[in-house]
């Protein structure tokens, strides 16, 4: 064949035209080795060249790289266009229903209590607080008598308090968390700032507000120049951080061995005042008791039940959900990530 | 303590038009919580009137009695009534509400047909009135004339307080405590009771009966006032009756209600005995020579010998301030009196108290403390009314014992702003501590000697003024500050550990419990636990007979959990606690008695400490059924031993640690299937199959898996310096080796390792196959090279992976499967 410019644009017309009507990739593939590939006029064409004098190579050189750049534009933006209507097609049929429920494993949950003492003792650790903890079973010492709760006081009755055997072991089921802050006044040296949270015992029968084993939460700071200020500050901000920003709190003149002055506070929640916890300035006798000097330190501590502090967030109405341990209930609280 | 709020109007003179609201607001404020406020006649409308019975007609053919009753209720007529109460006669004067009036629970009043007669209203209980729970008659008047108005002659229009006392505040266990408390909070003017009462008139003599305190640990000041001519047959007046009930006590007869009035109005228990069986003189002293005695309850009680008595020269006749003796009592034929008024020892009573499981409206008092100066005050109060309402005669006073002096208190006035965190002026802290009572005596600026009350043996020490000053303030006028902690706190490992432990499993679909430590024996020889984990604590005292033990793991409580969830419905249940445990009762050490008035020495404290036993804190699971559940998708996995070890393993890593897979046969796991997991050759973990007999025994469902992990006991593992990470092509290279079934796959894998040199990545059991026919199993390993410089050749790995099924064949006997 000779090479003419007619005859290459003839090629390329038919190249165009056949890549125009290919309709599918196979069709495509066929054009391709017709029209695009090393056996097409184009390429044989071009294969010709090389028979040609200078001049008429650069003349037909240019004429055949322009139609063959014209025809790969051609085939690369058709196979763009089958491609995508292939894709689009398949991605169709393999559509799936995503609103399948696939649970394949329960939801787990944290015991509520977990949450809440997570919770409040990242806030305290916040404020520079340590978190404090020690043994349940305590030596009647450390849980009663440095804490100004003599042996004679009704606390220590049986009616209130458990006791194991042998009596004379002088061990008792913690009531509160109190034994932990003993223990951290011996040990340390102030200024002591700490949060105790704890699972504590009081002979009390089950039933939809008490249980006879409860978490409580303690908290103690001793430290100079320490005022009753300073625990009302601290309980005001406990209290906007577990119940949110609008609770009020109020303190209300109590009694309290372990504590001088004493008081219990409330908050106001829902439309009522809530009997919350017990607090007060530490008494100095429990100071001395663990060797702090009341004349140059002075501190105050407070203790809440946890469970009533969750009950009343939560409205939980029955103390039996609390303790029984039925897994739908932490499930339905998750693992306390906000 | 309830109080009504007419009996208060009496010493506060506060403003008529206070809300009951405000009143409460008040007590609330100085530190009295108010738990209850009933308003008695607020849903009661008249007519109320008296009348008296003319007739009593029984009608006949009735189940009960049913009595058709003529009444004068100071009308032309008379009314006639229909009534199914018998406790009256012709003659008494009774309570009827008549047509058009309301009682309480808005029942209405009307003229109705019954029993064949009409009736024109009805004669009333206290119940139906609202004014307690006395059902069992209606009302018999001892005053008052037909027609007069019932509500006020019963004075029902009232508003009763119950009002919480601090057991701090035994004062404030009356009328007169309260009224102080309510007339200081409302700063209005306050008359003391105790100062309305004339006591000269009663001079002491040898006429009455004589008293001595012979034990004087257990009485500091007694007063006994002797009264003759008595009339036994004369009723209390309504007014002490309505006073004394509204008060929540029971009116009995007018020597029982006057000491009870007055014990209620100033705080003084009193006791009336029948003066006539007192043989020679009264004696307080302990029960050190006889062994029973019977209360005038009709109990016959046995008597410690530290029981404290009022006795007289030849028997006991009352446990002192705490209940009186049969023998002694006051009765329908007392006509000699012989009232007690004492100052009994607070500790001594609350013994006597809790010895006899005998809880007073008395011994309430005196173990709270009772004002010592009510003594010759009260039994002086009551001695008036007797002989004015009693037709009484006096006949002498003997008193023993002495009003202990109260102690000054050295108190710096500015130490209430110092401790409060606002500014306090002294006069304000020297003008509250007289509001309570206090004596000041200004020694120089900064020092005031402060002598408190007589009923005020609760303040002991400057803190103690600081709280009265305090809750006069109001504590909530107490502007807040927040301190902070001056050191950088965190957590502490194990309280990481125990956050990570439970996140993680909560994660995987595992919900958390608490359960109580509390286990039987029973459940111990099930579970077939011996040596420290049969070892528990017993309580002294368990609430149920059927948990009287501590637990030794948290096994026994878990399981009864599930058994629980699946008693529910639950076709799965796969829970954790993370918990402490007791054991080693061995420990037991006994401390001595330590004093508390100074830091005990280092020896005492590390003896308190090591007096209490190590209680490890374990994480333990159990699950029955899968945690991968059945679906559309398919079956779901059962969980079974394979994954409780998993778990356990991953837990010991989660902190760091590296563990060991043991065979084991721990009960109460399935002999075959329970894996013991060591760190640094300790257990520390116990993880499988539970036995099919315990599971059988339990009522759980075969397979059911269980896991627990001592974290207490898991080493803390220092942070590690990070590994590089190699960026060289892995070549990987698989070994089938056959090697007898007895042979631990975990120590196939550590010969393995051993053996294939420092460039192995890591190693994967692919595949396990038992079925050879001979007792020996094949195991399939895919172990990962990778150096860090160049790119492995396969003549160097298959080296590598030769030496390995060496060491294999060395440690292990394996061959190489053809």
């Amino acid at each position: 064949m000779s090479l003419s410019a007619q005859s290459i644009e003839d090629a390329k017309g038919l190249a165009l035209q056949a890549i125009a009507g290919a309709n599918s990739l196979d069709t495509l593939k066929e054009v391709k080795l017709a029209h695009v590939g090393d056996k097409s006029p184009i390429a044989r064409a071009n294969q010709q060249l090389g028979t040609l004098t200078p001049e008429e190579r650069a003349n037909f050189g240019k004429i055949i790289g322009q139609a063959k750049n014209a025809v790969t534009l051609a085939f690369e933006a058709r196979t763009q266009i089958l491609e995508s209507e292939r894709d689009a097609r398949v991605l169709v049929e393999e559509r799936v229903d995503v609103s399948i429920p696939a649970r394949r494993t329960p939801k787990g949950g944290l015991h509520p209590l977990t949450i809440l003492t997570n919770e409040i003792c990242d806030l305290f650790l916040g404020m520079g607080y340590r978190v404090a903890e020690g043994p349940e079973l305590e030596a009647e010492w450390l849980n009663f008598d440095a804490l100004n709760l003599p042996a004679d006081h009704p606390a220590r009755t049986m009616q209130d308090t458990f006791f194991v055997e042998p009596l004379d072991s002088h061990l008792v089921l913690r009531t509160h968390t109190s034994p932990v802050q003993v223990r951290t006044m011996l040990e340390e040296k102030p200024p002591i700032y700490v949060i105790c949270p704890g699972r504590t015992y009081r002979a009390d029968e089950l039933d939809a507000t008490h249980t006879p084993v409860f978490s409580q939460v303690e908290g103690l700071v001793i430290d100079k120049g320490i005022t009753m200020a300073d625990l009302k500050g601290t309980l005001d901000h406990f209290a906007r951080s577990i119940f949110g920003p609008e609770v009020k709190t109020r303190l209300r003149s109590s009694f309290f061995p372990f504590t001088e002055p004493s008081a219990e506070v409330d908050f106001f929640f829902n439309g009522r005042w809530i009997e919350w916890g017990g607090c007060g300035m530490v008494n100095p006798k429990v100071l001395v008791a663990c060797g702090i000097d009341p004349d140059v330190y002075s501190g105050f501590a407070f203790g809440m039940g946890l469970e009533r502090t969750l009950m009343v967030r939560h409205g939980i109405t029955d103390m039996h959900d609390i303790v029984e341990g039925d897994q739908r209930f932490s499930q339905s609280f998750g693992t306390g990530v906000k | 303590m309830k109080v009504p709020l007419s009996w208060l109007r009496e010493f506060v003179d506060m403003p008529d038009d206070l809300s009951l609201a405000e009143i409460e607001e008040a007590f609330v404020a100085v530190g009295f919580e108010v738990e209850g406020i009933e308003e008695q006649g607020s849903d009661l409308t008249g007519p109320l009137v008296v009348a008296k019975v003319l007739s009593i007609e029984q009608v006949e053919g009735q189940k009960k009695s049913i009595r058709y009753v003529g009444l004068d209720c100071g009308e032309a007529e008379i009314r006639f009534v229909i009534c199914g109460a018998t406790n009256f006669a012709i003659g008494d004067l009774v309570v009827a509400s008549l047509p058009g009036a309301v009682l309480p629970g808005g029942f209405e009043i009307a003229a109705r047909q019954t029993y064949g007669h009409t009736s024109n209203g009805m004669i009333c209980s206290a119940r139906e009135l609202g004014l307690g729970e006395d059902h069992t008659g209606i009302i018999v008047l001892s005053e008052g004339a037909p027609g007069d108005d019932a509500i006020a002659l019963l004075q029902i229009n009232d508003a009763i307080f119950d009002v919480a006392v601090n057991p701090d505040r035994g004062y404030a266990l009356s009328v007169r405590g309260l009224a102080r408390e309510l007339a200081a909070s409302l700063q209005v003017a306050y008359l003391d009771p105790a100062q309305q009462v004339a006591t000269d008139g009663f001079a002491i003599n040898e006429s009455g009966v004589q008293v001595a305190i012979d034990d004087p640990t257990g009485a500091s000041v007694i007063w006994i006032r002797t009264l003759r001519g008595f009339n036994p047959a004369v009723p209390s007046p309504l007014w002490i009756r309505r006073r004394v009930e509204k008060c929540g006590m029971r009116s009995i007869s007018l020597a029982v209600d006057v000491t009870n009035y007055v014990m209620l109005e100033l705080g003084q228990p009193l006791h009336a005995f029948d003066a006539a069986k007192i043989k020679g003189s009264l004696h307080i002293r302990r029960a050190d020579r006889e062994n029973e005695f019977k209360t005038l309850d009709g109990q016959q009680r046995k008597l410690s010998a530290t029981n404290l008595l009022v006795a007289d020269d030849a028997q006991a006749l009352a446990l002192a301030g705490t209940m009186g003796g049969l023998d002694s009592e006051v009765t329908e034929s007392t006509s000699s009196l012989a009232i007690e008024a004492a100052r009994f020892d607070p500790i001594a009573i609350a013994k006597n108290s809790r010895f006899h499981r005998l809880s007073s409206e008395a011994s309430r008092r005196f173990e709270r403390a009772v004002d010592p100066a009510l003594a010759a005050i009260a039994s002086a109060r009551a001695t008036q009314l007797l002989i004015e309402l009693g037709g009484a005669s006096y006949l002498g006073s003997a008193t023993a014992g002495a009003i202990s002096a109260m102690s000054a208190i050295s108190f710096d006035p500015q130490f209430a702003s110092r401790l409060l965190g606002i500014e306090v002026p002294n006069n304000t802290v020297a003008a509250h501590l007289q509001i309570v009572g206090c004596e000041i005596a200004e020694q120089n600026s900064d020092t005031w000697l402060i002598t408190p009350p007589t009923w005020r043996s609760d303040l002991l020490t400057p803190s103690d003024l600081v709280e009265e000053v305090g809750r006069l303030i109001g504590l909530n006028s107490i502007e807040g500050t927040l301190p902070h902690g001056r050191s950088s706190a965190t957590l502490s490992p194990l309280q990481y550990r125990k956050r990570g432990v439970a996140q993680y499993l909560a994660n995987l679909g595992f919900s958390e419990v608490y359960n109580y430590p509390f286990v039987n024996q029973e459940m111990v020889d099930t579970l077939g636990f011996t040596g420290a984990r049969a070892a528990s604590f017993k309580l002294a005292n368990p609430m149920s007979d059927q948990a009287p033990l501590l637990r030794t793991h948290l096994l026994p409580g878990l399981l009864e959990t599930a058994k629980r969830n699946l008693g529910r419905g639950a076709k799965e249940c796969a829970i954790f606690e993370i918990g402490s445990v007791f054991r080693d009762v061995t420990k037991l050490a006994h401390v001595s008695p330590v004093a508390t008035t100074a830091r005990p020495s280092a020896e005492t404290i590390a003896e308190i400490y090591a007096s209490v036993p190590p209680q490890p804190l374990f994480v333990g699971s159990v699950v029955v059924g899968s945690l991968d559940r059945d679906g559309w998708w398919g079956k779901g996995r059962v969980f079974d031993w394979s994954d409780a070890t998993h778990l356990a393993l991953s837990i010991i890593e989660l902190t760091g640690n590296t563990g060991v897979i043991v065979q084991s046969d721990l009960a109460p796991w399935h002999p075959g299937r329970c894996a013991e997991i060591q760190v640094a050759g300790k257990p520390v973990a116990h993880a499988g199959e539970l036995h099919p007999r315990v599971l059988e025994a339990l009522g759980l469902p075969p397979r059911t898996c269980a896991f627990a992990v001592i974290l207490s006991e898991l080493p803390v593992v220092p942070s590690k310096s990070a590994k590089p990470i190699y960026t060289m092509p892995a070549a990987t290279q698989d070994v089938s080796l056959i090697v007898a079934g007895a042979i631990p796959a975990a120590k196939v894998e550590a010969a393995l390792v051993a053996g294939a040199g420092a460039l192995l990545e890591s190693i994967t059991l692919f595949d396990r196959y038992e079925d050879l026919g001979d007792g020996r199993v094949s195991l399939a390993f895919t172990l990962t090279f990778r150096a860090s410089d160049r790119t492995l050749t396969a003549d160097e790995v298959s080296g590598y992976r030769e030496l390995a099924v060496a060491s294999a064949a060395q440690e292990c006997g394996a061959i190489v499967r053809a």
